[in-house]
């Protein structure tokens, strides 16, 4: 059973608060209807399915208040963003969110001349055409809260048949400094007909409690090609509710990253729907937890169609006491002809108080189709770190290496060379200062002495 | 040790009387041996023997108890270091099946273990990259190996041909060789045992050659490897030594001779280290 309706109880997320966030008609009377529903939602509790292992029902919104004014000051994690954005290096048009408020776009005008448009609220003629849409079949109180308390949405299109050399780069940073801030980012990515991007998002806070609720919808249409990374670098005072659906058309192709790295308790939901003959969706995610950190990964890989074809590798490692729990349902969908899907997550353990679950699950209504899952949750292998001690390599360097062995092949498959070197460098210095260096980190593996 | 290496003295590894157990099964019952550097010595046996149990007690495997004995380099006991601490002091193991180790390239691995052993040289990357392109070459292994995640997609053969090249690049005092002839061909039998050969040369400037300690099944590698000394491993204890014509005789005779109890009490004498650590 659900807990109480948020209207009776959660002033600060009532329709009056809701009202007043600023944003032209359209985006106003969207929050206006999300804050009706809202009032009669409740939040969702661990008792339902979706809901296990989750920290959901410590969830107290009421310790929580929209942030409703663009914050003022340049943000703290200011250095962490540039220093982001010049990994990622050659852009096509970057836009700076704070508070959930669009701040800052610049388009290339290699982009903009193709009809490439990329803008926060403020820039649309009206309301964006597949808002809302993508999302609609994941619907529940936190995705509510978020349309009724965005202050705006980022918009990417891309027309058909236009390709977009460089990333397009979204950073969000929660920018307030208030204890108790709650932010709505939101991103609607639209690929006409065979247009080809890449578009990557960043996701920061400093070390205040804050509640990250964000929405990203992805529409691709027949024939279209995106890369979508997403990186995950909240302070550990951060809940993170995030929701990620994509919808893909016939023949087109989508490679989606996740590096969740941050949080206290962070959870992303996954939703992939296969809707045009032929389309193909990577879902591809890195997940780190140290100290009472929580990584939460829900995946759907939704076949309707027929040939279409998935393949999703997570992959995460905890320490401590902290716990990561994977849950991932593949559906074929009667005639999904010929689909094939694949489903793999792998767990290291590295301590003795951490813990990971790991939940795969199949919905299949079609004969038709291949599915193979593969999961797996346990220490470091032992035999690998006495084969690299045999060459002289001390256990604290082994350790490292394996471990970031273990995450090379998805890090290699990042989409962008310079995100992909960036991660790679920010799983090492994790591994090298938190999850390796906290005491008791591989005590159950066996460090011989 | 650095000051030996400096120096570029010759280097003794000597094993006294060491006993082990697996799973709480007791293998190795004593066993006596020792190796100069520059010497090569085969160990033969028949299967269970304890051949395997010796290189990884050598080396220090956490799932072995090592129950009395001393393993000592230059007078320097091994049996209390923690294995990288072994392969630091000089001893290398190229064991019989090489675990994959997926994501990690060779060049970090060698990397880390010179920059650990304090040799930073060797380590930087344009020296080392090109130490292991020669290596490769006169070991015959494809250079896309070098790039490749260590042992990850590789044959049986040239797994052993990377041991090989790791081996050349560490330059251990002693390596023990686990099988190093298990699933090769001859052509690989024969470059990684004279890559091996070659390694127990003294070098240029007279540092001692590597001493090897060959644990093998067959002869077929000592055809190539030509043994100073070979013993004979029967029942966790060493009951024959003897030259070269020993691994002659076990190919025609087999083992048979030495299962015998009483034949291998025989072979070896009283037991010198018998009673000190029962």
């Amino acid at each position: 059973m659900s807990g109480p309706l948020l209207g009776s109880d959660v002033a600060a997320f009532g329709e009056g608060v809701s009202s007043s966030l600023p944003g032209p008609a359209w985006l106003v009377a969207r929050r206006l209807e999300a804050s009706r529903a809202l009032a009669v939602s409740a939040l969702p509790s661990e008792t339902e399915e979706q809901w296990r292992y989750s920290r959901i029902d410590e969830l107290d919104l009421g310790s929580f208040s929209p942030v409703c004014d663009p914050p003022a000051e340049p943000a703290l994690t200011s250095g962490a963003v540039e220093s982001f954005l010049a990994a990622v290096g050659a852009r096509s048009g970057l836009v700076r969110c704070s508070g959930g408020f669009v701040q800052h776009v610049e388009v290339a005008e290699s982009a903009t001349s193709l009809g490439v448009s990329v803008t926060g609220s403020a820039g649309l003629a009206g309301r964006p055409e597949h808002l809302g849409e993508l999302l609609a079949g994941r619907a529940d109180a936190l995705t509510r809260l978020a349309d009724a308390f965005s202050p705006d949405v980022v918009v990417c299109t891309v027309p058909a048949g236009t390709r977009v050399e460089e990333p397009i780069v979204v950073v969000h940073e929660v920018g307030s400094e208030r204890d108790g801030a709650a932010v709505f980012p939101h991103t609607l990515v639209v690929l006409g007909p065979g247009a080809v991007a890449s578009v990557v998002e960043i996701l920061v806070s400093g070390d205040e409690r804050c509640l990250v609720v964000p929405l990203l919808e992805i529409e691709l249409g027949d024939g279209a090609r995106l890369e979508h990374t997403s990186v995950q670098q909240l302070g550990r005072g951060a809940w993170h509710l995030g929701y990620q659906a994509s919808r893909i058309g016939r023949d087109a192709i989508m490679r989606s990253f996740l590096a969740a790295l941050g949080g206290e308790y962070a959870r992303q939901v996954t939703s992939s729907a296969l809707t045009g003959d032929g389309g193909t969706s990577e879902l591809l995610a890195v997940y780190l937890g140290d100290g009472v950190q929580t990584q939460d990964m829900r995946t759907f890989q939704e076949h309707v169609a027929p040939r279409t074809r998935s393949e999703l590798v997570f992959k995460g490692a905890v320490a401590d006491t902290a716990r990561s729990v994977y849950t991932g349902l593949i559906h074929m969908h009667r005639g999904a002809k010929r689909a094939d899907a694949s489903q793999t997550n792998r767990n290291l353990v590295l301590s003795e108080g951490a813990h990971a679950d790991s939940v795969p699950n199949l919905d299949i209504e079609e004969n038709d189709v291949r599915c193979s899952h593969a999961s797996a949750v346990g220490p470091i292998d032992s035999e690998q770190l006495f084969y690299l001690a045999t060459r002289g390599v001390p256990p604290e360097v082994a350790e490292r290496l394996v471990l970031l062995g273990f995450f090379d092949d998805l890090l290699a498959r990042a989409p962008v060379p310079g995100v992909a070197a960036y991660l790679r460098a920010a799983v090492a210095e994790r591994l090298a200062a938190g999850v390796l260096a906290a005491p008791g980190a591989l005590s159950s593996t066996g460090r011989w002495a | 040790m650095t000051a030996a290496r400096a120096h570029g003295g010759a280097s003794t590894l000597t094993i006294a009387g060491l006993r082990a157990a697996v799973g709480g099964k007791e293998i190795l019952h004593g066993v006596d041996l020792q190796l100069r550097s520059g010497e090569v010595h085969a160990v033969m046996g028949p299967n269970g023997a304890g051949k395997s149990t010796l290189s990884h007690v050598l080396m220090g495997h956490p799932g072995y108890e090592v129950l009395g004995g001393s393993v000592t380099l230059d007078g320097v006991e091994l049996l209390g270091l923690a294995t990288f601490e072994r392969a630091q002091a000089g001893l290398f193991l190229a064991p019989q099946d090489p675990v994959e180790v997926p994501g990690v390239p060779i060049s970090d691995v060698l990397r880390a273990a010179l920059v650990a052993a304090g040799r930073d040289g060797e380590a930087m990357p344009d020296t080392l990259a090109r130490k292991m392109s020669d290596e490769a070459g006169e070991i015959g292994l494809a250079p896309a190996f070098l790039v490749r995640a260590l042992n990850v997609d590789a044959s049986g053969g040239e797994k052993k041909r990377i041991e090989t090249l790791q081996l050349a690049i560490l330059a251990p005092r002693f390596a023990v060789l686990d099988e190093l002839d298990s699933g090769l061909d001859v052509d690989a039998l024969r470059a990684v045992a004279r890559r091996v050969a070659r390694a127990t040369a003294p070098g240029a400037s007279g540092e001692p050659g590597l001493g090897v300690l060959a644990i093998t099944h067959y002869r077929r590698l000592l055809e190539e490897l030509r043994p100073d000394i070979v013993h004979v491993l029967v029942k966790g204890k060493i009951v024959a030594s003897g030259g070269p014509d020993l691994a002659d005789e076990l190919e025609r005779t087999g083992y048979a001779g030495y299962t015998d109890p009483e034949v291998a009490v025989s072979a070896i004498g009283p037991d010198p280290f018998g009673g000190l650590f029962s």
